[in-house]
């Protein structure tokens, strides 16, 4: 083997590993605020994640164990388990996994290979296909009357024996759900925010976790993991957005800070649009990047059919990735400042 | 120093592991039994052999030339008989043999004459001969004839010299000990390069992690009468190579595919500064150079070393140990596996570079890449290296042009940070030889379509000649039955050219056979008359100009004889 | 009606004037597309395509006379570039024109050699020296190893030798680290 013949310490392992450290402070957070159901959901998605990437490296002839050891099923898992509501149905988590490993990810050819965000993909189908059940969003304890305990979770995640009225006093609409359709019942932002979900910036307790998002997504740039171009690309698209229409009619549109702080924007910025996989990768590319999938989000929000656009605005991103990558190639060293272009 | 440095982009800080070898002074290794000394020691064409198998050389004595512009001499290291000049194992990653002189030492180490050189009196372009005459390539790795680059040319100056004390790579010493033990003889060198080149800025970067080399040089270079700034610079791999000291020292890029003296700087290695000192200051080629012999062994030190020395020889003066997985030729982002260790040190050789499993623990083994541009953060030249993975794996070498394959230095920070451990440089590497192969093809098959085409065109051509010599003859042929009667036999030719059912063939068998008769008639009739007293010396004369005669004739009579073989 | 039946041959007359200028305008010399064929042949000029020489096989493949797998010199990879350059799929290499070898060149034994100069004719691309009863050989650096000479020599003394790889020619070899061969040395 030629040179060089030392390496840096870090691996895709310790990359990966690293990812799900900095998802800790949000899972905590989620934990301490909207009860601990979201264990159960990440513990099944972890479970089918792992499973069905080791029967798809195996059907692909490739060796499990190095691969399964990169830990990379596990972060998608982790990933799309904290989109979904935290009391989603369990095949509703088994079949989002599903989709994003079998499909997103390994029919692309593996690891290094999928154009989409395997995790953005399986949530995608889940709420094109199921949008009712997309909607079990725990609410936070600080606002329901009912708190349940992990067990309780598992039973409702399991579709065990619950009573409705239990279920329903557990479940809220998200911030974002409430302003949607708010809005669409002709009231004005101001009349919407008055309903007791919405706190300081973002909703009660989604606040919170949006918070803890950002300061893993902290740790992440600060270990070099992250680069700073697609998180605040990402975040000032959507604040630059949310801004815009905000000040052209503070009536119909959001203030930007509450758009900013919900956890999917915090959990998108940091953990999902710096997919390095399905993202872009010249520095000019990841702006360009961070700010369309922020801008298409807001747009999503504000005039599509889904209260959050976190999700379709990275795919949608991830389909010019190769558009953005081929047009922004920087200048190298020495290189004329105007590259020719092929 | 108030000096303002620059950053170059990228760069990494592999573990510098620079101490184990600075500890102890510079040795002078033994003289070898056997040197082998190859002829392409440098960049361009190889030397010529000069010598022959079984001649006495002595030491510093010209083995074999320069051949061609870019291109430097190579001289025996000591004295001794040459014993063969053939095929010898040298220090390339191939493991391919390659032409050396092999020199079988008498032990006398007997200097060939030699004296110094005054420089200022000469003729730069003299000067610059007999620098390559004198063996002088760069000894920072390129070996690069520094004849060549003392020429500053028509057009440019070369306002900037830079001596580079870099030494970025791991575990290697030799620049830095040079630096300590022999600052006043390297600043002799910069005068003379000085001289040529006309330089007016004369900037020395040596890396922070030198600071014996950093005082020795600055303390050397108060005591000279031009202006010699030495410049302390931060320890960052790949800061001594040429291109990044020059963004460092100047803050300008040399444009990707020029040259730095397009832009009026000219970088040496202080190794080169050296040897062009002995070489001007005492005759000496160069014959020695210093390298630095570390990591798995029990006394990791620099030593002097003649070139053609083997390897072996050094690693057991350093003291080998057991547990040795394998020695390089440089250091460990760039070196070179050695396929044995019975090759020989060459002028590029600057470290030999033991390794051990606890030392250079085998490399994992890759994953995919997962395009986290870790490499194009590390990367010097700010290429994007994930993409040029991508298309030299893929063999779409266009696209890997495209996106400045070539202007890639192989420098290996990408494949150092690569999380997927991925050597990345050996894509670059294959895709290099495989664009340079297929142009080397490509040339090949414009040559041999020029030469067909070619071809094609005299063979035309010679038909058309062949027809019309014909019509001519018959013509004459025509004429002449007219005229004589007796020789009736030989018109049978004639009608048979007048195409009348006779094949051609016949036609020219009938025709040469009357060239061969007229041919003999003639030979009688001319019979030389001077030929009577010659001397031994017209004799020999005339043997010559007759055997040329008949070759002509031979090559004449060619075509068609040719056209009869044909089937 | 009239007007628009006028109006009609005006414009077929204007358009008609327009592509005939061009046609003279643009001229191409030659058939552009048997000359960019003929830039992927290798130029052995050996003639195991069926034609007299790459530039004729070239010119066949233009006018579709020809396959574009009849090129053992050229190899897979040649009819791959073909098949690119003209827009098919492409085919394995028709084993009736014979297999790819590897790179040679023609060696004449000087000692048998009796100089009757057929091999010299037979030389497609003019890389062989010599005269009538002179010793022949070969210019190396000019050698196709096309392999026309070895059939006119009475006394076969030409042999192919492959090209043997020297500090020079050495290539970097495609690295042999990628990924399923994790599956193949540890396979689970």
């Amino acid at each position: 083997m030629p040179s060089p013949f030392i390496l840096d310490r870090t691996s895709v392992t310790q990359v990966m590993a690293w990812v799900l450290a900095a998802l800790l402070p949000g899972i905590a957070t989620y934990v301490w605020l909207f009860g601990p159901g979201i264990l159960v959901t990440l513990s099944l998605a972890t479970v089918t994640a792992l499973a069905a990437e080791a029967a798809m490296l195996k059907a692909r002839g490739y060796a499990v164990k190095p691969f399964l050891a990169d830990l990379s099923a596990i972060v998608t898992a982790w990933l799309l388990a904290l989109s979904l509501p935290s009391l989603a149905p369990w095949w509703l988590i088994v079949t989002g996994t599903l989709f994003a490993i079998v499909v997103a990810k390994h029919l692309y050819g593996g690891l290094g290979q999928n154009i989409f965000n395997p995790a953005m993909v399986g949530y995608a189908v889940l709420i094109v296909s199921f949008p009712v059940q997309m909607t079990h969003w725990a609410g936070p304890n600080e606002l329901t009357s009912v708190h349940l305990t992990l067990a309780q979770s598992a039973t409702v995640i399991f579709g065990g024996d619950m009573p409705r009225a239990t279920l329903d006093a557990v479940t809220m609409a998200t911030p974002l759900d409430a302003l949607r359709t708010g809005l669409l019942q002709q009231l004005t932002v101001d009349e919407v925010m008055t309903h007791p979900i919405f706190g300081h910036y973002g909703g009660v307790g989604f606040e919170w976790l949006a918070g803890a998002f950002l300061l893993g997504g902290l740790l992440l740039w600060a270990l070099r993991i992250i680069s700073w171009q697609v998180p605040l690309a990402f975040l000032a698209g959507i604040w630059l957005t949310a801004g815009f229409l905000n000040f052209f009619d503070a009536g119909r549109f959001g203030p930007p800070w509450f758009h900013l702080f919900a956890p999917s924007v915090m959990l998108g910025a940091f953990f999902i649009a710096t997919d390095p996989v399905s993202g872009a990768t010249t520095p000019r590319g990841k702006l360009i990047f961070g700010l369309g999938a922020g801008f298409l989000t807001m747009a999503i929000r504000t005039w599509g059919g889904f209260p959050d656009g976190v999700a379709f605005a990275i795919l949608l991103m991830n389909l010019c990735v190769p558009l953005i990558d081929q047009y922004t190639q920087p200048r190298i060293y020495g290189g004329a400042d105007k590259e020719p272009r092929a | 120093m108030s000096r303002e440095l620059f950053k170059f982009k990228g760069g990494v800080h592999p573990p510098e592991h620079k101490a184990e070898s600075t500890s102890r002074p510079i040795h002078a290794a033994p003289l070898p039994k056997k040197l082998v000394i190859p002829l392409r020691q440098h960049i361009g064409n190889p030397a010529k052999p000069v010598v022959e198998i079984g001649e006495r050389v002595l030491k510093g004595q010209m083995i074999a030339a320069a051949d061609g512009y870019i291109s430097t001499a190579v001289h025996a290291s000591s004295s001794g008989t040459v014993t063969a000049i053939d095929l010898q194992p040298v220090p390339h990653i191939s493991g391919l043999p390659d032409l050396c002189i092999t020199i079988e030492t008498d032990g006398r180490d007997e200097w060939v004459a030699h004296a110094p050189l005054d420089y200022q009196a000469m003729e730069p372009s003299q000067l610059r001969m007999q620098l390559r005459d004198l063996g002088l390539a760069g000894l920072g790795g390129a070996v690069f004839p520094s004849a060549v680059k003392l020429d500053p040319g028509a057009s440019h100056a070369c306002t900037t010299l830079i001596i580079n004390g870099g030494e970025c790579e791991p575990w290697i010493t030799c620049d830095d000990m040079l630096m300590r033990h022999h600052a006043d003889e390297i600043l002799q060198g910069v005068g003379i390069m000085r001289h040529l080149l006309g330089s007016t800025e004369i900037l020395v970067g040596i890396e922070d992690n030198k600071p014996e080399a950093l005082d020795s040089m600055r303390s050397a270079a108060a005591k000279l009468d031009f202006a010699v700034e030495v410049v302390k610079v931060p320890a960052r791999y790949p800061g001594g190579g040429a291109k990044q000291m020059i963004e460092t020292l100047t803050g300008r890029q040399v444009p990707s595919g020029k040259l730095s003296t397009d832009i009026g700087i000219q970088v040496f290695n202080v190794g080169t500064s050296y040897a062009l000192a002995r070489a001007i200051h005492h005759g000496e080629p160069l014959i020695t150079r210093l390298v630095t012999v570390t990591g798995h062994v029990l006394r990791p030190q620099n030593f002097e070393v003649l070139i053609g020395t083997p390897m072996h020889t050094l690693i057991t003066l350093a003291g080998d140990r057991d547990g040795t997985t394998g020695v390089l030729m440089g250091g460990p982002m760039m070196g070179v596996p050695m396929p044995n260790l019975d090759v020989p040190v060459v002028k590029a050789t600057n470290c030999i570079l033991v390794k051990s499993a606890e030392l250079f623990p085998p490399l994992p083994k890759a994953l995919p890449c997962i395009r986290c541009t870790r490499c194009a953060d590390a990367c010097p030249v700010e290429l994007q290296p994930q993409e040029l993975f991508r298309f030299a794996k893929a063999g779409d070498f266009g696209r890997a042009q495209e996106y400045h394959l070539f202007d890639c230095i192989e420098c290996g920070c990408c494949s150092y940070v690569c999380p997927s451990h991925i050597p990345l440089v050996d894509f670059y590497r294959y895709a290099k030889s495989e664009i340079w192969a297929r142009e080397k093809d490509k040339r090949a098959a414009d040559l041999a379509r020029e030469r067909h085409e070619f071809r094609q065109f005299r063979q035309e051509r010679e038909k058309k000649e062949k027809a019309e010599k014909l019509a001519a003859k018959a013509q004459a042929a025509r004429a002449q039955a007219a005229l004589d009667q007796a020789q009736r036999a030989e018109l049978a030719a004639a009608p048979a050219a007048e195409g009348a059912a006779v094949s051609d063939t016949d036609a020219k068998k009938a025709l040469i056979a009357a060239a061969l008769a007229r041919a003999q008639a003639k030979k009688s009739d001319a019979a030389p008359k001077n030929v009577d007293q010659l001397t031994s010396e017209q004799l020999h004369q005339i043997e010559e100009i007759e055997a040329r005669r008949t070759k002509i004739r031979e090559l004449a009579r060619k075509p068609l004889e040719s056209e009869e073989k044909k089937p | 009606m009239l007007a628009a039946i006028g109006v009609m041959v005006l414009l077929a007359v204007a358009i008609g004037l327009v592509l005939g200028w061009s046609a003279i305008r643009f001229k191409v010399e030659g058939n552009p597309l048997a000359e960019k064929i003929d830039a992927i042949l290798p130029q052995t000029q050996c003639g195991q395509c069926g034609f007299p020489g790459c530039r004729p096989y070239a010119e066949a493949i233009a006018k579709g006379e020809a396959d574009i797998n009849q090129c053992p010199p050229g190899g897979e990879e040649g009819v791959k570039k073909l098949a690119e350059l003209l827009g098919v799929e492409p085919k394995p290499l028709d084993e009736a024109h014979g297999t790819p070898k590897p790179k040679s060149v023609a060696f004449i034994d000087e000692q048998t050699c009796i100089g009757c100069t057929l091999c010299i004719q037979a030389c497609p691309v003019d890389a062989i020296s010599g005269a009538a009863k002179q010793m022949h050989t070969i210019i190396a650096a000019e050698c196709t190893g096309c392999e026309l000479c070895l059939p006119p020599c009475p006394v076969d003394c030409i042999s192919m030798v492959p090209i043997a790889e020297d500090l020079p020619h050495w290539k970097w070899k495609h690295p042999v680290v990628m990924m399923k061969k994790i599956a193949e040395t540890e396979g689970a």
